[in-house]
């Protein structure tokens, strides 16, 4: 127990969950408010992602729909980024500090 | 008297279209089209068998079997789990979608992608540092273990129930309308296989089928997507205008239309597709495969990236299908089509093999052949998969954990799996034959419903809830299950369309039942988890603090192998 006491009091540790958690929820939250925006459209404003683009027929619906996906993979992209090199370096730091 | 002979005009005049259509197959003109797919598929099985030779030597321990010796590589994962997402309910089912309602397939894909991101942001790498082999060593892990594994196997084994339906389904009316074989000789022939596949191969066969299926159906799609744009000149604008200009529907194929009912309804579904994926067995399960945290984290950016650039192509596939496979009379049904007057309603074999077709219209016969014998492929990976993450279940936590406390032989425990395995693939079989006529995607959305109401609350509140205790978890998660197969039951797709009932008498109006499964089962948490006073919720709630540290450090994760 000792042990867990001090890597919770490891300032790594803490600045390590501070900024894991604080990202992961922040982009989580980033990716509800994008997807359930897109859905609410879906529901009460059909009619707008049916506004054609131009005079064409593509309608305005599917670049944003398309565009969902693709931020999708570059939020995820964001997150992989940060952890691999600021939140793997924190633990490492952590895993060093607690060797014993 | 003319209601019989209304109904028998009907049968008669459905019956010889059946007829027609498997004729068509059998008949000269289409030979050389069965030998390519057959070969192809034949090719497929012989290396998947082989695959499954060399890993069932390679399995002995547990970890192997389950977790493939936590030897895969990040990049490897993203294939696999690219692979077991991307089943033949999406790759037909969203293609079929689109081809039949345009815009809406792509509100599905969108649906079936967004889970993702927060498997990353709030599961992947926790999972991997807290757990071994299923998700309910998750879970469990400062929770009472007999309950909640009870608990966590239920929801795997009911989520896993309703996806293997859903492929099973997809598997013999593929086969059904390609090889000219019977539907249930087809079901057979899959379950079979996928029997084989696991029990001997484990883990490590079923992640390399997932990856050489994955990058067969990415290739194949590629192809044909690329082909479809090449046809219209790279413009996708030409390509819609002239979807709309065959599409019965017209213009309104470019917006959303009637598949998403009610706003209510909408929501629900987009609740399910989101949380859903986070949790799915045969998904969690994944992220034990790799050798820790770092690596499941990568796996799932690959994964993502995969799975956005399929549903991308599947819908151009889908709307290719329109311009491509609508207007020629040689996929379609001459009967359905003189009664209809609709190309889209007349496709051969039923919406779902509008991307089949479209492999035909492409890439002649030979292409066919290949892109019949990767859906094929497609639904054996998946169904593998499942196989292997239910029978985990029954084996690791409900023998093992539960019986056996914890103190299980290992060899025990991997022959428990088998045997489950062998139990699983013969009730997929019956279930295949059970639910023939049902919409495969829809059937994935009722899996998802569950996950989503029963094991990602369970997850989620048990890895970043102090306040989370054995009884508030039980309550809660079964509280989600229930309710949640009780609103599919409930739902106008099984109430009025498998039960019969006359449409519009459904109770529930929601298609499904994300929405109030989901908060029941949070509010349910929450609720008996703070009324919760027992001496085992005090031990719950001091074994937060180890376990937090280990999500997040790693310190003390089962290593990669126990070798």
């Amino acid at each position: 127990m000792s042990n867990l006491a001090k890597i919770e009091s490891d300032p790594n540790y803490q600045e390590l969950v501070r900024r894991r958690s604080s990202l992961g929820w922040t982009l989580s939250l980033v990716m509800l408010v994008i997807y359930f925006g897109f859905i609410l459209l879906v529901a009460y404003a059909p009619k707008f992602l049916g506004t054609p683009l131009g005079s064409g027929v593509t309608t305005i619906g599917i670049p944003i729909g398309l565009s969902v996906i693709v931020l999708a993979f570059v939020l995820t992209g964001i997150y992989v980024r940060t952890a691999n090199s600021a939140y793997d370096t924190l633990i490492r730091k952590i895993l060093e500090a607690n060797r014993s | 008297m003319k209601k019989v002979s209304w109904l028998s005009a009907f049968l008669l005049a459905s019956v010889p279209s059946v007829a027609l259509a498997a004729g068509a197959i059998e008949a000269g003109a289409k030979q050389a089209t069965n030998w390519s797919a057959i070969g192809m598929f034949v090719g497929f099985v012989a290396l998947t068998l082989a695959i499954t030779y060399w890993a069932a030597k390679r399995t002995a321990s547990a970890a192997d079997f389950y977790s493939a010796g936590g030897g895969i590589t990040g990049f490897q994962n993203g294939l696999a789990i690219a692979g077991d997402y991307m089943s033949a309910a999406s790759f037909l089912g969203i293609s079929g979608l689109v081809y039949t309602s345009g815009y809406d397939g792509l509100i599905y894909s969108v649906g079936w992608l967004v889970g993702w991101p927060i498997v990353t942001f709030l599961i992947a790498e926790q999972l991997r540092n807290l757990g071994k082999f299923t998700f309910a060593d998750v879970t469990s892990f400062r929770l009472g273990q007999t309950d909640i594994r009870i608990l966590a196997a239920c929801g795997s084994l009911v989520t896993v129930a309703f996806y293997l339906i859903a492929q099973m389904v997809g598997a013999g009316k593929l086969i059904q309308l390609l090889f000219g074989l019977d539907y249930w000789i087809a079901v057979v022939l899959v379950g079979g296989l996928m029997m084989i596949y696991v029990t001997f191969g484990g883990m490590k066969a079923t992640t390399w089928v997932q990856i050489i299926k994955a990058v067969l159906l990415l290739s194949g799609a590629t192809f044909m997507a690329g082909a479809v744009l090449y046809k219209f000149g790279f413009s996708p604008e030409a390509l819609f205008t002239k979807a709309t200009e065959v599409h019965p529907k017209k213009l309104a194929i470019m917006e959303p239309g009637s598949l998403i009912s009610n706003p209510l309804s909408a929501i629900s579904l987009g609740l399910a597709l989101m949380f859903g994926t986070a949790g799915l067995p045969h998904i969690l399960m994944r992220f034990f495969t790799v050798k820790d945290a770092q690596a499941a984290r990568k796996s799932v950016f690959y994964a993502t990236g995969f799975i956005g650039y399929f549903y991308i192509l599947t819908f151009i596939i889908g709307f290719g299908a329109i311009t491509l496979v609508s207007t020629d009379a040689a996929f379609l049904d001459g009967a359905i089509l003189e009664k209809t007057k609709s190309g889209i309603a007349a496709i051969k074999g039923g919406s779902n093999m509008a991307a089949i077709h479209l492999a035909n219209a492409v890439g002649g016969n030979l292409f066919l052949g290949f892109i019949s014998a990767v859906a094929f492929a497609t639904i054996l990976a998946v169904v593998s998969g499942l196989a292997l993450a239910g029978a985990s279940s029954i084996s690791h936590d409900l023998y093992g954990m539960v019986i056996k406390g914890g103190n299980a032989n290992e060899q025990d425990e991997i022959r428990v799996s088998k045997i489950a395995t062998l139990v699983l693939g013969v009730l997929a079989i019956f279930l295949g034959i059970v639910f023939e006529n049902q919409n495969v995607a829809f059937m994935v959305g009722l899996a998802f419903a569950i996950a989503a109401s029963c094991n990602f609350p369970v997850l989620v509140m048990s890895i970043f809830w102090r306040g989370l205790t054995t009884r508030g978890a039980l309550i809660g998660g079964f509280l989600g299950l229930v309710s949640a197969v009780v609103g599919v039951v409930l739902s106008p797709a099984v109430w009025e369309v498998t039960l019969g009932y006359a449409k519009g008498s459904a109770p529930i109006k929601l298609d499904n039942p994300a929405l109030f499964s989901m908060a029941l089962a949070f509010a349910g948490i929450w609720l008996f988890s703070v009324l919760d006073r027992s001496r085992r919720a005090a031990t719950d709630r001091e074994g937060f603090d180890a376990q937090y540290v280990r999500s997040q450090t790693g310190i003390g994760a089962a290593a990669a192998t126990t070798h």
